[in-house]
Parts: structure tokens; sequence; C-alpha cells
């Protein structure tokens, strides 16, 4: 196995694409570090992108946040201008794993471990988060939620890589949440996600909204018509029971060891409602 | 109620000092299995079958063997066959026959993970290449994982030609059922004709693993000579000797066994794993060898208890009067006889005075990983089901709980339904303590529950040894040879000083290896406080007897003219005053010059142990959306005897109750359809993490064992019977839902409280 850490994307993109074996992409290694000692695994290189500048700042722009690929849940969660605006998201990126993990664990890389149940995926998804994209061919941008298509499939090409997150200028009054169901409370992995990002005008009425289900699919999904059962309305009991059966419509969960079909879709209903009060309290605030 | 009797005082005896073994624990200083490092090792690993049932027809290592770095590979070729005999080890009986095969597959392999082949290799790297090049030829066979599936008659046979014993007259057709046994007392038709309601219920239970943190781990040289020192982490290296000596034919004199620290076993680490092979391996190279199991290795592997199908009934008077208790117990063995299932009979009733009793077990083969010992083997599934229907029965009668059982409680001349006659018992004594607990009497809040149940187990003694010698300076150093898990090298200090009348940090104890000291039982059947406890109240007097000798002959005056009276010698009788006072040091001072070091010797086969009751408090909030219980109270009450370090008391309490509540609610290993195992790792597998649970409150009753000279009784494994029935029975008052079936997790109980809802 072979490792490189070269300091600029265009060198990362080069190395990757000219491999003929398989090549992976370092950030905090959380999943892969443990892939390959499983023997999951077994790249004959691997590309640490930490020593790229971009992967590993957040900074704000155009009125919004640039989060670098590689920025890890410990400091996302030290960066007080972003967690007062994106609280939800924030909070997502830190369930993952443990406080440890945390340390090293980034958004780049809880997204490209390409796992249905990834805890931040669908905050990002609920955040509108786009994914700067840097490969062999230049750099282009996609949206968090068209990265992901299947279990460890992703929409990227040979060579390409996640560089950093845009999240977007926020309007006054929003709020976004995330929560999970998990069998225990901490140190285990979604068994159900959602993220849930709105906006209220001045009268208390929802203007726009985003709703993210994660572990429901085979990948995590961006719910419209929870958003839009939202939209227009107070947020009151009425709108979340619709909200919640859409989230139960959307799902396509499969029985496995960590839940059942009728168990998933069940509860994305719920976290549906109960993150979106979350999200809405808070954007009441804002 | 039994008079409580009244505790002693003592000096050191319930004291809470700092443990002889906490600055190295918690400086990363103490040398677990895997710690050890000797220079010129190997690395061994483990080939293991990727399938749960197939005939081996061929296991070709020449490929292996070709390879650079790999020393040494052994097979089935390797060890010699073992005819069938029992022997005990831990609280169960292991046969060699089934030993042999279980260390490394031989005709067939029985499980997902069986051993095939091990490799000796210079590096971890080469030592996985090394198990990709070995080729294994196999014929699959269909396979069994239920217990109730493997009773068909159509089943999947695990063990060609197993015909079940017990049973008249014999089987003529092989059957997966190694065993049935049967306990019976009074007349059970009779007592369920006196009853006003009778309640029978089926409970199904899944297998658990101990989950101790630290895996197996060894390192084994022989050298050129034939002798060999063995280096692991075990419940008793004494047993590990005899198992691998028998294993490979050695004499047991040439094999030196030390056990390290140990991170926990609960029983798994009564049994040998990877040390044969190990041996074996290092026979082949005269390398030392270190072999060490990954996580899922251990899973898949080793352990873990029974899963079972449990079938209850009880009948009981409108005045709470039970007038008869019935079950069957259908226990999974693993692929090899030798379930919990006879002790899960023995004490599937033994909280209760009953007239009319009758247990029959059945012991199960399906193609799991044989299990293990956990914690009072067999006693939590078969309490689980039977304190649940107790708790069934209460609210059907409109009676408290507590008081029901109180009304039925086992107490001193109590026939158990297995045999014996119990001596003094704190069932009663526990119960009244919960009744008076804060926590009994406290409010609930909204979706919560509380729960209670009762608990039991046997413990036991058996052969030990303890060497205690005085030093020129008169501190001591005390030798057991029971692994101390929980706190005993502090227990035996303490009964050492009390014994002694000097300081407890005068005594520095430690765990002597096999070649060192005198045959030592395994620390199982919560016995290592209880039994080296004796065998150092023995060694202690040794010393104080020799040490009167010594001041005799001082003194010039016969031994019998010599006292010991609170830590000193001193001439007695007409000689009364005519000497100073001697203390231990004045004579260690003197030891060389008088006869010799003064070494005292407690070799026995202890005799007295003492059962315990306990009784736990439990309650759980559900989420009515997502079924997900949370336990928000808990305590555990439990007869200790008299506790020697309360503190270690209280932790064996909190720690039964945290695997117990595991058990209850998330514990469970996962088969898929191709048998095998889903969640060999703590992230699917799930025991609970700090956060999961309540301070555990802790109760310590005290009705001493009159067989110990400062009352002990074992208690580390009753602290894990009653969890599950406790908690079962909160989850059923707080769901209004009663449930059957463990583990009680989010989907199976959102499932049930759903269809509660439709009903």
């Amino acid at each position: 196995m072979r490792y490189e850490s070269p300091d600029t994307l265009e060198a990362a993109a080069k190395l990757l694409a000219s491999e003929s074996g398989e090549a992976r992409i370092l950030a905090g290694g959380t999943d892969l570090l443990v892939q390959i000692r499983a023997e999951v695994l077994s790249p004959a290189l691997v590309v640490d992108i930490k020593k790229v500048a971009e992967t590993r700042a957040i900074k704000e722009e155009a009125g919004g946040f640039r989060i670098g690929a590689a920025v890890t849940g410990a400091e996302l969660k030290e960066h007080s201008a972003l967690k007062k605006v994106w609280p939800g998201l924030v909070e997502a990126a830190n369930l993952i794993g443990s406080t440890q993990v945390q340390g090293r664990a980034s958004l780049g890389g809880n997204l490209c471990n390409g796992s249905p149940a990834a805890d931040s995926v669908p905050a990002m998804i609920a955040a509108g988060a786009i994914a700067s994209i840097v490969g062999p061919n230049g750099r282009r941008d996609l949206k968090v939620e068209d990265i992901m298509l299947a279990p460890r499939k992703l929409a990227l090409q040979k060579g390409e890589i996640i560089a950093s997150f845009l999240l977007p200028k926020r309007a006054p009054h929003s709020g976004d949440a995330y929560l999970r169901f998990i069998p225990r409370t901490e140190m285990d992995i979604a068994v159900v996600g959602c993220g849930v990002s709105l906006t209220l005008d001045g009268s208390g009425t929802c203007t726009a909204a985003r709703v993210g289900l994660g572990a429901v699919a085979a990948r995590p999904l961006l719910v419209e018509d929870a958003a839009k059962a939202l939209v227009g309305t107070k947020v009151d009991d009425a709108a979340l029971e619709k909200m919640a059966a859409a989230a139960r419509a959307a799902c396509k969960p499969i029985d496995d060891k960590r839940g059942t079909i009728e168990f998933r879709t069940d509860v994305a209903g719920v976290l549906a409602k109960r993150t979106a009060l979350i999200a809405l309290e808070r954007a009441r605030k804002a | 109620m039994q008079e409580r009797v009244k505790s002693p005082k003592f000096d050191v005896v319930g004291t809470r000092p700092v443990r002889p073994d906490g600055a190295d624990k918690v400086t990363g200083r103490a040398k677990y299995g895997a710690d050890h490092n000797v220079a010129g090792q190997l690395v061994g690993k483990v080939l293991r079958s990727p399938h749960p049932h197939a005939r081996i027809k061929s296991i070709d290592t020449s490929a292996a063997l070709a390879m650079t770095g790999v020393k040494a590979v052994v097979t089935r070729d390797d060890f010699k066959d073992q005819s069938s005999e029992f022997v005990p080890a831990g609280e169960m009986l292991v046969n060699y026959r089934d030993v042999v095969r279980n260390v490394m597959a031989r005709e067939k392999v029985l499980f997902e993970g069986h051993p095939v082949a091990a490799v000796a290799a210079t590096s971890e790297s080469v030592a996985r290449a090394a198990l990709r090049a070995i080729k294994v030829e196999y014929e699959i066979l269909p396979h069994v994982i239920d217990v109730v599936e493997a009773m068909k008659p159509d089943a999947p046979i695990v063990e060609d030609g197993m015909i079940t014993v017990g049973v008249t007259p014999p089987p003529t057709k092989p059957s997966n059922v190694a065993k049935r046994v049967e306990f019976v007392l009074g007349d059970i038709e009779k007592g369920f004709k006196e009853a006003d309601l009778v309640i029978e219920r089926e409970f199904n239970t899944k297998p658990v693993h101990q989950g101790y943190i630290e895996p197996h781990a060894c390192v084994a040289s022989v050298s050129e000579d034939g002798t060999a020192e063995l280096w692991t982490t075990t419940q008793g290296h004494w047993i590990a000797r005899a198992h691998c000596a028998r294993l490979l034919g050695w004499d047991m004199t040439k094999l030196r066994v030390t056990s390290s620290e140990i991170g926990g076993g609960f029983g798994g680490k009564t049994v040998v794993y990877l040390e044969p092979l190990a041996l074996a391996l290092s026979a082949k190279t005269h390398r030392p060898v270190k072999m060490a199991m990954t996580r899922e290795e251990v899973f898949k592997a080793s352990g873990p208890t029974s899963g079972a199908n449990v079938w209850v009934k009880m009948g009981v008077k409108k005045d709470g009067t039970i007038t008869a208790g019935e079950a069957v117990l259908k226990y999974q063995a693993g692929c090899f006889q030798g379930s919990p299932v006879q002790p899960g009979c023995m004490c599937a009733f033994a909280p209760y005075d009953l007239a009319n009793v009758k247990v029959v077990g059945f012991d199960v083969l399906s193609n799991r990983p044989k299990v293990a010992a956990y914690r009072a083997p067999g006693g939590p599934i078969s309490e689980y089901a039977v304190e649940s229907v107790v708790d069934e029965i209460a609210e059907k009668l409109g009676m408290c709980p507590i008081e029901l059982r109180l009304k039925n409680a086992a107490k001193e001349g109590t026939k158990a339904a297995y045999g014996p006659k119990f001596g003094p018992v704190g069932m009663v004594e526990c119960l009244e303590a919960a009744k008076g607990s804060p926590h009994w009497k406290a409010p609930l809040g909204k979706n919560q529950g509380r729960g209670i149940a009762a608990g039991f187990w046997f413990n036991i003694g058996g052969e030990t040894t303890v060497n205690l010698q005085l030093n020129e300076d008169g501190t001591l150093t005390l030798m057991a040879g029971t692994p101390d898990i929980g706190g005993l090298r502090a227990s035996l200090a303490m009964m050492a000083a009390e014994e002694l009348k000097i300081p407890y940090e005068k005594v520095r104890p430690i765990i002597a290896d096999t070649s060192s000291l005198g045959y030592n039982f395994v620390t199982g059947g919560s016995r290592s406080t209880f039994s080296s406890g004796l065998a150092t109240v023995e060694a202690a007097r040794s010393i104080i007897k020799q040490a009167c000798g010594r001041a005799a002959k001082l003194w010039e005056i016969p031994e019998d003219a010599v006292t010991w009276e609170s830590g000193e010698i001193k001439p007695a009788g007409d000689n009364a005053g005519k000497f100073k006072p001697m203390t231990l040091t004045d004579i260690a001072k003197v030891a060389g010059k008088t006869g010799g070091s003064i070494v005292g010797v407690g070799a026995i086969s202890a005799q007295g142990a003492a059962p315990s009751f306990g009784v736990h408090i439990a309650d759980s909030e559900v989420d009515p959306d997502t079924g997900k219980l949370t336990i928000t109270r808990y305590t555990v009450i439990q007869d200790a005897g008299i506790a020697i370090h309360p503190a270690y008391v209280e932790g064996q309490y909190q720690g039964g109750a945290a695997q117990g509540i595991g058990w209850a609610l998330n514990e469970e290993y996962i088969y898929g359809d191709d048998g095998k195992l889903q969640n060999a790792g703590f992230l699917d597998y799930r025991i609970p993490v700090a956060s999961d649970l309540p301070m555990i409150e802790t109760i310590i009753v005290e009705v001493p064992n009159p067989r110990h000279p400062y009352g002990v009784r074992g208690i580390g494994e009753t602290a894990i019977v009653p969890p599950m029935a406790a908690i079962n029975a909160s989850a059923a008052r707080a769901t209004g839902v009663r449930m059957f079936e463990l583990p009680l997790s989010p989907p199976k109980v959102l499932k049930a409280m759903k269809a509660a809802k439709k009903a």
C-alpha cells in the first residue's frame, strides 16, 4: 500500500486518476482505517488530503459558510459562528462515533463512506449543502443529495475529490435540527436519521423547508413532499402529521439486524415531527 | 422472619481500603493477556470456517508453509483424538472428546468461526497471508441454528449418531438432544388441583455473550527440552494447564502457566481456545508464539451463553400460596453438548418454599459456538421466565409482588426442589429491605413502570491453596491461585490482616503461577473470596501457631504456655508477665535463628459455601412512539453473608445489573438464513454504554454464612439473575403489554404496543 499526502487538490486528483489499482482518499480515516484493518478494503494507494488547505478550513463565503471536507466534528463544534447558524448540522456531525472519533471524523468522509445511515448527510441535505468537487477535469458543484447513489456507490468520477461544502446564506428566522433513532444513547449507528431546516416569515408562517432522511432507503433522501407539507403553514399539528405521513411514504427501508421495515417507517414519521419542532423553535428564536 | 445475625465488629473486614492492584491498573502498567511479549516471538493466527456446518474433505497447507516468514502450521492432524470423558471446569462439565474438536475442527466444522488451522509467522501480515494460502475443501451440510428447530425430527444432525441420555427407553434414532434432565418434588398434579389460579406461559431468550472487554490472548514458549511456559488471560490456570497437557499429551509438571491480569471473564475464560494452538505451534518451532483474538473472533468463536425456549406453569391459591410450579427448559448448547440447562432447572423455583415442583430440561445442539459459562450459568434464563409468571400472578391476584414473594419465600429449612435443605439464607431479608427501600416507595412518572424480581445462585467451594509467608521485616506475602477478577487480592489481604491483627498494607497479595503453588480450581461459581478466604485464614492461623512456637523456644517454656492475644504473643499461665510480649515483626526478625522461614499454607477443599439470594427493583420508561425502553432507576438488594470489602461487593451488584440490563434490552446473537452471525462486534451487539444506565443503587443485606470465619457468601453471580424479569415486569407496567421474549428491543416493543392498541 502506497501513502501520498500532496499539497494541492490537483496533485491529489492526478495521483488518484493515474492509479490502476484501488485508490482511496484519507481524511479522518475513522471508516477507511477500520475497513483496511478488517480486510474489507486493501487499497493500493491512499491519498491523504489533509495537507490541502481548503479541506481543513471553515470560511465565511457569500454570507454563508464554506466547510473543508476534512474539517472534523470537534472543529465544527468549536466554531461558534457556524454553530449559531447551523446547530443541527453541527450536532449531527457530533453524533458520529464517540468523542475520540469526532476528533477525526469529517463531513467529507461521512458522506463518501457511502453509508445510507451516515448522520451528517441528512442534516447536510436539509441545509442545502453543495459540494465543491475537484477532479482531473477541473472543479464542479453537486448538491449533497445527488452524491450518494447506493450503498458504497457515489456519483464521483475516478480521480474526483470533494474539497469542501458550501452552506448557503441563511434567511432570518431560520432553524435546523437533526435527530436519529438508536437503541442505545450513544456509540451507535442510526436506525433512522432525520434532518430538517426551515424558515419562517415575520408572522411565523413557514416559507421554506427542507427535509432529509437517512437509513430508510438505499441512499439518504431529500423528501420534498415532507417539506411541502410545512410550507405555508404555522407548522401546527395538522401540518406535522401531513409531514410525517410524507416522510413515511418516502421510506424504502429493508429488514435487517438494526430494524424492521415496519419499525423504520413508523419511526421516520415520529422523528420527522420531533425534528421539525426543534427546528421550528430555533427558527422562532433566530 | 428469621433472626438476623448481628455482624461482629472487625478492624479490617468491612472497610474500604485501596486495592493492591489498583495503581498499576489505572496507570496502564498492569499486564493483561496481550501485554506480554517475549524476544523472538512469532505471531499465531487462526483460520476459521466460513460455513456453519460442513464436512472437511481436505486441508492443504503446503502453499502456506512455503511462504517466507511462515514457521509452522497446525491442523487436526497435530492433535490426538480424545475419548469421551467429562471433567469439571468452572461450574460446567467438559468432555475432552469435544474440547479437542472445539479447539480444532476434526471431521466437520460445526459453526461459522470453528478453527480449521493455525499458523505461526514472523509478522501478523505474513500470518494473515498464510491463512489465505491454506486450501480447505468442504462438503457443505445443512445447518440448524434455532433450538426449537434443532429439536424437530427432521433437523440436520450436528453430532453424528448422538442418542439422547436420560430418556427410558433410550431413543433409537439420533437427534440433537444430548440430554434430558428432570427434578421433581411432591406432586404437581395435586398442586395444580389445589390452585385457584393457574398461569401458563412460553418464553424465548437469545444467546448473549459475556462481553469481557479483554479478548482472549496468550503467549506460549516451548523449549528444546520439552518444558513449556504459558502466559494467558484465564479464570483458572490450573484448569488451563490440565486441558493443555491433556490435549498435547504432556506431563503437567513440564507446563508452567501464569495467569495475566484479567479484563473480565464472567465464566467465559474457563475455556481454552488459543492456548493449545499456541503451545503446539511453539512446540513445532521452539519459538515463543503469541496469539490474540480479534473482537470478531471473540464473538464468533468464544462464549456465549444459551438462548432458550422456556415453558412455565404455576398454580396459586387466592391468598397467594403457590401450590405448584412446573417448567420445561430447552437450552442451546452450541455445537457440543453441555448447556447450563441443569443449573437452570435447579435455579428455576429456588427462591420459593414450594411443595410441588417439576422441572424438565433439554440440552440441545445446534450450529453455533459451544456455549461457555456466563455468570450464574442457566439461572438468569429460567428465573426470567418463572419470575415473569410470578409477577403476572401478583397482578392477577391484586397482590403486592413483594407480599406474594414473602408469602412463598425460601428460608432456613426450606427443601429446595433440587435436593438440599437451605441453612440460614437471606431471601426474606432481601424482600423486607426492598419493601423498606426509598426506591420502592418513590412515585413514578408518565410512561414509567416498576418491576421487581428475585434471584438465586448456589455458590461453590472446592480445591484451593494459599501460601502466606512471613518476610524478615514482619510484612507478609500472600500467594493465591484463583485469578483476581473482582477485588480478590484486596479481600484476601484484608482477611489475613484481620486474622493477624496487622495493618492491611503489610500484606502484599499476588496471584501465583501453577509451578509456585498447590492446586487451585477456577475463579468461578462465586468461590474465590469464599474459598481462598478460608485458605487464607487457615494459612494465617498456621503462621500464628508457628510464631507462638518460636516464642516458646526463645523463652524456653512449653508451646502451650504461649498465647496469641490481639496481635501479640504472650507468655501465659504460670509464666504470664515473665517475658515481654512479641509481635509478628519481632518473631520475623529472629525466624532464621529459631528454625528458619515461617510459611503458612492453607491447602483445602473448601466446604460450606452458602447460596445468595437477591431482589432487584427496576423502573423503566417507554417512548410510546418508538418503543424504546430506558431504565430510569435501578436498585440491587442482595445477601452478601458479610461484605469483606463493601465497595467490591457493590461493584459486583452493579456489574450484574448492568449486564442484565443489556441482556434484557438489546443484546442478542443475530443469525442470517445462511447460519452466519451478523453482529460480531460491539456496534451491533449492543452492550449498554455508560450513558444507557442509571446510577445503580445497592443495598447489602448481611445474613452471615456460619460456615465461613467471616461469614462470606459468594456474591458475583446472583446479581445477574433477577434483572431480566425485573425489567420485563417494569416494561409490562410502562407499556401496558406483557411480553414473553428477550431482548425487549424497540422494534419488538413498538410492535407489541401497536398490536395491543388494535386489539
